[in-house]
């Protein structure tokens, strides 16, 4: 068994405009010691997702389960979950300063945690903190522990964030953007102590992350999701080499490439409004290889034998990867499957870059 | 070292803009009765560089390392402490605001967040039209005709000219910024990371909507991120900055394969790359601490407190941006101990007492113990 098994999530946020659905029916599992990356465009509700899960979001109508070691964390109670969050399922968030309390030094609000979760003395706890701190490659943690939060860098803050998600060992630990915010180089260094902090404590981590080189870097299984809906899931070499959904590869495609000048292929249009979703696949107007069939919505679906390659299109699951032969067969496959009405993928592009 | 099949893209163009030592001090002061100094923040530190006509110039740096600064001295947004900006010809470095207005014209900028450098109360036609009607240009019927052209050129619809910034995606909003930048047909346009707010899939379309302009239009960009395979991407040269100075420039291809300078190859390593295979097979190099503040930056190099190759004389003396070991004059690198191709910097040690070595280090998957005092 998984351990964190979400299955038909749905989250439903009632605004002015009407009902939004942030997250239809998204399913997926974890395995303990394990990185999932959640990769995702701004509005496709990875976020919305993992803070359902964890009980951080407020009015909205949720349904669907998310069994953590078979218990369903959606149908716990206030005090209940929070026993689960910090102890068992631990989060960092994008910015390390506004999860910080300004007013408390940084060792205090460490110390704090332990003792909510756990019995032990105040200086047992403080002992820890100061070892937690130097796991994460802060130097002189015997000091720095005192120090006040804004006396951190941003790199330091949110290695301290880590020491204060890994204080109770958690055996998840949800990451959400946790390197946006920082340069290059400190989230190199951030990256390695989460890399570091897995191996020494097993900790299964969930990386939310619309960056795809940060996912090629750490995670072991990837989930793309747009427009609320899981599109693609599959480990991170199918992800990258196999990718079978457009949506993914349109992603991939629009970066630049590392040994080209070529023109970039960025992908048309722009994502649609979660309160006006086109009908079927939610892809389709931006599709370049629409077929007629897209006007349903296509299920996540297996593509491989194990079915551990999911994904949601009604192209032919043997076609895969960006080579030249598979982009002729996406072509072919989608003009014959548009036989009436919408017209090809082909004059859909020319028309979405008109 | 000679590669006759590699096209040198040397940029053939006149000199349109030609920096000289420039420095910007934004001074400290503390008190607020009795206002005294309490030193400066040295955000650009005596840069010299030069723009031809034609090319794509990029800056690169983490935060706090100038880039922004300088685009808004080039712009004379700023300012400028010391040093001198000519643009064509003409020192422009303390024009009046009257005399600065032709050249303005000449001079535009686009900015990071499109939500942030649009009034959101303002129409996106009159938002476009500004500079017609600033620069008294044109009024009216010609006004409204001249933006939707512009509108068109961006790859906006023109009909949404009466609608709200609100209105449009952040892509767009990116474009609506372009088109007035691109009012006046300026000669330069100094991007201030352009598309660092956007979605991945957005980048992509206002990147080739730049390339396009500037093939189009004979634009000259200097073009700022902190993402270096998008500025790979765009730009001729590259102008790597740390810390208020720039230490090392290059073509841009030649900087991706022989980065001299060890801040250039740190930046080249910690860069994600979206490729799983080549992700694994490579050597991470990771710096110790963060980049120190730059009001009491350190002595001689800068770079000295993290770098891997730092011995006692980095400490002393700043070393020159001048070409080294034996680089063509185009690729100049301020070094003392310049990196040598397919050198392995995780295995360099510095030669410093503790002392002079940044704090905070992490530790690095190396075997050796942390001497840590």
């Amino acid at each position: 068994m998984s351990l964190l098994e979400v299955s038909d999530l749905s989250v439903t946020f009632s605004t002015p405009d009407g009902l939004l659905e942030a997250v239809r029916g998204l399913s997926f599992s974890l395995e303990a010691g394990k990185t999932l990356g959640i990769v995702g465009e701004s509005g496709s509700g990875k976020s919305v997702a993992t803070q359902t899960i964890m009980g951080l979001t407020q009015n909205v109508r949720i349904t669907g389960t998310a069994l953590f070691e078979g218990v369903d964390l959606l149908t716990l109670s206030r005090s209940e979950l929070r026993k689960v969050r910090g102890s068992q399922i631990a989060m960092i968030f994008q910015d390390p300063l506004s999860s910080l309390h300004p007013f408390y030094r940084v060792g205090w609000q460490i110390v704090e945690m332990i003792r909510e979760h756990e019995d032990v003395s105040k200086d047992a706890a403080r002992a820890r903190a100061i070892d937690l701190l130097r796991s994460v490659g802060i130097s002189q943690p015997d000091v720095r522990i005192d120090n006040y939060p804004y006396q951190f860098s941003g790199g330091m803050r949110q290695r301290a964030m880590i020491a204060m998600a890994m204080a109770l060992n958690p055996k998840i630990l949800i990451a959400d953007e946790p390197t946006t915010a920082l340069d290059v180089t400190v989230q190199a260094q951030v990256l390695e102590v989460m890399e570091r902090m897995q191996q020494e404590f097993g900790t299964a981590i969930i990386l939310i992350t619309h960056d795809l080189g940060v996912v090629a870097d750490i995670a072991d299984d990837v989930l793309v999701m747009y427009a609320g809906r899981a599109v693609e899931t599959a480990d991170r070499r199918t992800t990258f080499y196999e990718q079978h959904h457009p949506y993914t590869k349109g992603l991939l495609e629009s970066l630049p490439a590392i040994d080209t000048d070529e023109r970039l292929k960025p992908i048309t249009g722009s994502p649609p409004s979660l309160l006006r979703l086109p009908a079927g696949c939610s892809f389709r107007p931006r599709c370049p290889y629409v077929m007629d069939r897209c006007a349903e919505e296509p299920p996540l679906r297996p593509i491989d034998d194990a079915g551990l390659h999911r994904s949601a299109c009604w192209l032919p699951t043997d076609v895969t990867g960006t080579g030249e032969a598979a982009e002729r067969r996406r072509r072919e496959a989608s003009e014959a499957g548009s036989g009436t009405g919408v017209g090809s993928g082909i004059d859909a592009l020319r028309r979405r870059e008109a | 070292m000679s590669e006759p099949a590699a096209v040198q893209r040397e940029p053939s163009g006149e000199v349109l803009l030609e920096l000289t030592d420039v420095v910007k001090h934004f001074p400290i002061r503390s008190g607020s009765l009795l206002r005294r100094d309490a030193g400066s923040v040295k955000a650009v530190d005596g840069v010299s560089l030069t723009v031809r006509s034609g090319e794509t110039l990029g800056l690169v740096g983490e935060t706090g390392c100038g880039k922004s600064t300088l685009a808004r001295c080039i712009t004379r947004l700023y300012d400028l402490t010391a040093g001198k900006v000519v643009f064509e010809g003409q020192d422009i470095t303390k024009l009046s605001a009257r005399a600065m207005r032709p050249v303005r014209s000449k001079v535009q900028m686009i900015f990071q967040d499109p939500y942030g450098s649009l009034n959101p109360r303002r129409r996106v036609g009159s938002i476009i039209g500004d500079p017609f009607a600033i620069h008294r240009i044109a009024s009216g019927d010609d006004r409204k005709r001249r933006v939707q052209e512009l509108m068109e050129m961006v790859g906006l619809n023109p009909e949404h000219y009466n609608r709200f910034p609100a209105e449009f995606s952040g892509g767009q909003r990116q474009r609506i910024g372009v088109a007035r930048a691109l009012a006046l047909r300026p000669k330069l346009i100094v991007c201030d990371e352009p598309v660092s707010a956007l979605d991945v899939s957005i980048q992509a379309q206002v990147i080739n909507l730049l390339a396009d302009l500037q093939s189009e239009l004979g634009l000259t960009y200097i073009f700022i991120a902190h993402d270096l395979s998008v500025v790979r991407h765009v730009s001729d040269r590259v102008a790597v900055m740390y810390l208020g100075k720039v230490v090392e420039l290059s073509p841009s291809e030649r900087l991706y394969h022989h980065p001299r300078h060890p801040y250039t190859n740190a930046l080249l390593s910690a860069v994600p790359v979206p490729d799983p295979d080549l992700s694994d097979s490579r050597e991470r190099l990771i710096l110790a601490g963060d980049v120190p503040s730059p009001t009491n930056p350190p002595t001689g190099c800068r770079f000295h407190p993290r770098c891997p190759k730092a011995r006692p004389n980095c400490v002393e003396d700043d070393p020159s941006l001048t070409a080294r070991l034996d680089d063509e004059p185009s690729h100049q690198t301020a070094c003392h101990y310049p990196v040598v191709d397919g050198e392995d910097l995780t295995a360099a040690r510095p030669q410093l007492p503790s002392s002079q070595r940044a704090e905070d280090l992490v530790a690095t998957r190396s075997t050796e113990g942390s001497e840590t005092s």
